[in-house]
């Protein structure tokens, strides 16, 4: 089933020859009505008259996170504000927020791409999804909102938290479709197992997760299909490119077909910045191409990933992405396994009460990779027992386990102990010597 | 009775009690007794000491975390199975002792030992039923 057959079937000379055409449009549409990319692609010696084929995009200029951030809140938008209908923006928990803006027209092409991501999972018109992704500045809630809507299902927007009342509304609501952080699922199902034993998931017609906005594991995946007994399903995006929806996997859960009709991807060498041939690994830059109030060109979202086209068995046509993992600014490579500072952040967000005020200390004992996690005990954490300090540490180290999939040792230590350069703390230290 | 206990969170490495010694000391806070329960990597030091709020204020501006906790003091007799007798009262309503510890100084002829249990008032009923004295007041030296 799809929501838009003829675009997702699409055989691929075509796509080229769509994505060319409106290529040629975004990047004009972006010179003449955005001063900031106009002066962008002169200093680059590029003008949009030079853009006749695909191979082109090696001549037009990158945008980073920081052009974006120097031109808060307005400054990449290419449309009159009377024509901008809605706002969304980043935390900006690194810099400057970043602020994006919708007309009614990327309005309506974020809640299709959205609700094309909904069929790919085998959502329909008969469907309850339950939103629990936050309302708000961040794209996540009313991206799936929207696309719900769109699709026809019953939209549930009951936003993120109040894990009880989630609870209560799947079951009273008939929910078949829960969309919220993976993370969070996985507090769910904690919170099913401590305080509501009661609670029979089974009975209830939750069929399907729609999970993203933070990278996550296939040892995630297997954690909550096997916990929850349901499937779990990767919905990606970024609120540079437009929000939840850029790209998502089938039911095949073998990669995320992205809706390159509107979003041009490419995989670039992060060092060089080179095009790299499909099928390797490298950082996915995006192009929107029929974005009008912001449009964005070549966005370097150092998420890495590889692109690839093979056909797939649910029968569309899009390019497929491997699930991302992680960031191209801060990976770290631990006994082979790819792990990011942001998802041991979440891994320690989810234990209740822990600040992330962490250090992670890397050293290479008997050629093997050696992990220790020093964690700052609050006055949240801490107890006069040892026996909840035991267990606080075990169950971060169980949670890094079977998130992660590496065993590290849990080290407590006496606030404002870990090392901070500028108020922010210190992530890693790394001592492996290579 | 309920005493306060304050509990300090400490790293298991040399001179780090020094560090809390010192917060404490230079507040002029009296310690009228304490205990340290320890593991690998960290150490617990529980107290008792003249001024609970004083003392929590100095260790939070040293950046200590520290806890306040409701805990028990019970007078026994010092003599050979007094304390057998006041573990068998809690015992037999089923009631866990986390930790214990002994007060350092003699009250006369009596201990003080102090329990801390998940429910105290639970315990002081079980004391009570077994016709235990439980302190009524205990004079805190230096308060």
């Amino acid at each position: 089933m799809y929501f838009n057959k003829e675009i997702e079937t699409m055989p691929l000379k075509k796509m080229r020859e769509l994505q060319l055409e409106r290529l040629k449009w975004s990047i004009s549409h972006a010179y003449e009505n955005n001063a900031f990319y106009h002066k962008k692609f002169e200093a680059a010696g590029f003008h949009p008259n030079q853009f006749k084929s695909l191979d082109d995009m090696k001549r037009v200029p990158f945008l980073t996170k920081q052009d974006m951030r120097d031109n808060y809140p307005f400054g990449l938008f290419a449309m009159p504000m009377d024509k901008v209908v809605r706002v969304h923006s980043s935390s900006g928990t690194t810099g400057n927020a970043t602020v994006v803006g919708y007309t009614r027209k990327d309005v309506d092409i974020f809640a299709e791409v959205v609700a094309r991501c909904l069929v790919a999972y085998g959502a329909s018109e008969k469907d309850v999804i339950q939103v629990a992704y936050g309302y708000g500045l961040f794209t996540g809630g009313l991206g799936l909102h929207y696309g719900a809507e769109k699709l026809g299902a019953l939209t549930v927007p009951i936003s993120g938290g109040n894990t009880e009342r989630q609870l209560m509304l799947i079951k009273d609501f008939g929910t078949t479709m829960l969309a919220c952080t993976p993370s969070y699922l996985l507090n769910i199902a904690d919170y099913i197992e401590k305080k509501r034993p009661d609670y029979d998931i089974s009975k209830t017609k939750l069929r399907a997760g729609i999970l993203g906005a933070e990278p996550w594991s296939e040892a995630m995946r297997k954690e909550i299909e096997t916990r929850l007994g349901i499937n779990a399903y990767d919905i990606y995006g970024l609120s540079e490119v437009i929000g939840p929806g850029v790209s998502c996997e089938c039911q095949e859960k073998s990669g995320l077909h992205v809706h390159e009709d509107h979003f041009y991807v490419e995989i670039i060498d992060p060092e060089t910045g080179d095009i790299l041939p499909e099928g390797e690994k490298g950082e996915i830059v995006y192009t929107t191409i029929t974005k009008e109030a912001f449009p964005g060109i070549r966005y370097r979202s150092r998420d890495i990933t590889r692109l690839y086209r093979e056909p797939c068995k649910c029968g569309r046509t899009l390019v497929k992405m491997e699930k991302v993992t992680g960031r191209s600014d801060d990976m770290l490579i631990i006994r082979g396994v790819n792990v990011f500072p942001s998802q041991i952040e979440n891994v320690l967000m989810e234990v209740e009460g822990t600040e992330p005020h962490y250090q992670i200390i890397l050293d290479r004992k008997a050629a093997l990779d050696d992990v220790e996690v020093m964690v700052e005990v609050s006055e949240k954490l801490f107890s006069d027992e040892v026996k909840v300090l035991d267990n606080l540490k075990k169950k971060i180290s169980d949670r890094f386990r079977s998130v992660l999939g590496i065993s590290a040792k849990i080290t407590l230590v006496e606030p404002m102990t870990i090392a901070r350069s500028e108020g922010k703390a210190v992530r890693v230290v790394d001592r492996r010597k290579i | 009775m309920n005493v306060t206990q304050l509990s300090v969170f400490m790293e298991n490495k040399p001179g780090h009690l020094q560090g809390v010694l010192k917060a404490l000391a230079d507040a002029n806070i009296n310690i009228i007794t304490l205990t340290i329960a320890e593991t690998s990597d960290f150490g617990i030091l529980r107290m008792i000491v003249s001024d609970v709020e004083k003392a929590k204020k100095a260790l939070g501006d040293a950046r200590f975390t520290s806890s306040a906790t409701e805990v028990l003091a019970v007078e026994l007799d010092d003599s050979p199975g007094s304390l057998l007798r006041a573990i068998e009262a809690f015992s037999k309503k089923g009631l866990n002792i986390e930790y214990m510890y002994a007060f350092t100084e003699k009250r006369g002829d009596r201990a003080v030992m102090i329990f801390r249990f998940d429910d105290i008032e639970a315990a002081k009923k079980a004391l009570t039923q077994e016709g235990y004295q439980i302190v009524k007041k205990i004079d805190i030296i230096g308060q």
